[in-house]
């Protein structure tokens, strides 16, 4: 093999390579959502968040419209404060809306579901969701259901 | 009694000096590396020799390993109704783990073996001692090359190995197994993390298995007895000595990235 076949071969599997860990990068792993934060951003607060985490979806009827970016503690009255980004292509979501924690299954990661409500004005950057609904807590619902029952 | 006794302790005095000499060898090497900015040209061909022509049995093996997560994982999550979560199960698996170990594994056999096999022969035949006759160090120009070519092959086989085997995944999932196309990926991308996973998983482990199998390949040939024998007896070490030491380094790697503590 002459010498330059020889380069060419090489050159071949090392952009071959870093082709590799291009797909790595950019398809398997999270980079691509990491700018992924163009969408304008409302909050919500919730009593108790179960299990959400950052990054949790944000869906409308199913559809995903947006993430979770941001949890935190609000100091003062003890509640969870959850920012929600969500993209900017649905843009005509009610004012009203109800945000509520569900579960994706009956194993699976808890999301932000957006149920649509009836104002006319619709929802824009800094904006609050009034109504929310807290994460079902599993513990919580078998002590509510225990003390109803030893009540009966 | 003390004649066991002996050669208990001959046995670990040798097993000592042995691990000594691998150390300056490895010193010795890499003191040689900066050879390599001066003469680039011979990078070329060890590149070709152990990078090259490793990639068929790569892709062909992590093609089928890929194929193979996807069936074994879509069999067992089924029953949860969790098979949206297959991507992120073949991803996690080749990222973590099987990438890094089996390319590690694979490049013993196909390319240590022969590193060894070769160098062991270039003592045997005495080229490197008329090397030194001829003032040409051989640290320089014959095993700094192959070295940092192995180094260089092996984190890059690794990514090779990873992403074709995610796609042979993807292949038996969506195309075979009717998985959601949109849920096997949008799963993964959702569970790994770049630096976490990627970075942690693939990059620095290839990285430190390439060190180590190029080592261990290059010493177990500079060490062979100058016989036939000794050549194929220092192969065999190779592979053995590759395979344990890559297995038992991941345990210790992965205790530290991904053990919670």
């Amino acid at each position: 093999m002459t010498q330059k076949n020889l380069e060419l071969a090489v050159g071949a599997f090392v952009a071959l390579g870093i082709a590799a860990f291009f797909l790595l990068a950019l398809q398997v792993s999270d980079l691509t959502s990491i700018g992924d934060e163009r969408g304008y951003r409302v909050t919500a607060r919730f009593e108790n968040i179960g299990g959400l985490r950052v990054r949790a979806p944000v869906t409308m009827g199913g559809v995903r419209i947006g993430r979770v970016v941001g949890i935190e503690l609000d100091p003062q009255t003890y509640e969870a404060v959850v920012t929600l980004s969500i993209d900017p292509r649905h843009d005509q979501i009610p004012t009203d809306s109800s945000a509520s924690i569900l579960t994706s299954g009956l194993l699976g990661e808890q999301y932000v579901g957006l149920e649509p409500g009836g104002m006319d004005s619709y929802l824009s950057e800094g904006d609050v969701l009034r109504l929310t609904q807290s994460a079902l807590v599993l513990e919580k619902l078998i002590g509510r259901m225990l003390t109803n029952t030893a009540g009966d | 009694m003390s004649a066991i006794l002996a050669r208990l302790g001959r046995a670990v005095l040798e097993q000592l000096t042995r691990t000594g000499r691998a150390a300056l060898f490895f010193l010795s090497l890499l003191g040689a590396l900066s050879f390599m900015i001066r003469r680039p040209g011979l990078l070329v061909k060890q590149l070709y020799a152990v990078g090259v022509l490793s990639l068929p049995i790569i892709l062909v093996s992590g093609l089928f390993v890929g194929m193979v997560l996807g069936l074994q994982g879509y069999a067992n999550l089924v029953d949860f109704g969790a098979t949206s979560s297959l991507g992120t199960v073949v991803a996690l698996s080749l990222i973590r783990e099987l990438g890094p170990v089996l390319t590690a594994l694979l490049y013993a056999g196909r390319a240590g073996s022969a590193l060894t096999a070769e160098i062991g022969l270039m003592k045997a035949t005495e080229q490197l001692a008329s090397m030194r006759m001829m003032a040409v160090d051989p640290f320089q120009r014959v095993l700094a090359p192959r070295f940092l070519a192995g180094c260089i092959a092996v984190p890059l086989l690794a990514g090779i190995f990873t992403a074709i085997g995610i796609l042979g995944g993807y292949l038996v999932a969506v195309e075979q197994l009717g998985v959601d196309d949109g849920a096997f990926w949008s799963q993964m991308q959702a569970k790994v993390q770049l630096f976490a996973d990627v970075i942690n998983g693939v990059v620095i482990k290839s990285v430190v298995f390439g060190l180590v199998a190029n080592w261990i390949a290059l010493f177990e040939g500079y060490e062979a007895q100058p016989t036939s024998e000794g050549v194929s007896l220092a192969t065999t070490r190779t592979v053995v000595y590759t395979a344990l030491a890559v297995l038992g380094l991941d345990f210790v790697l992965t205790a530290l990235m991904f053990g919670a503590w």
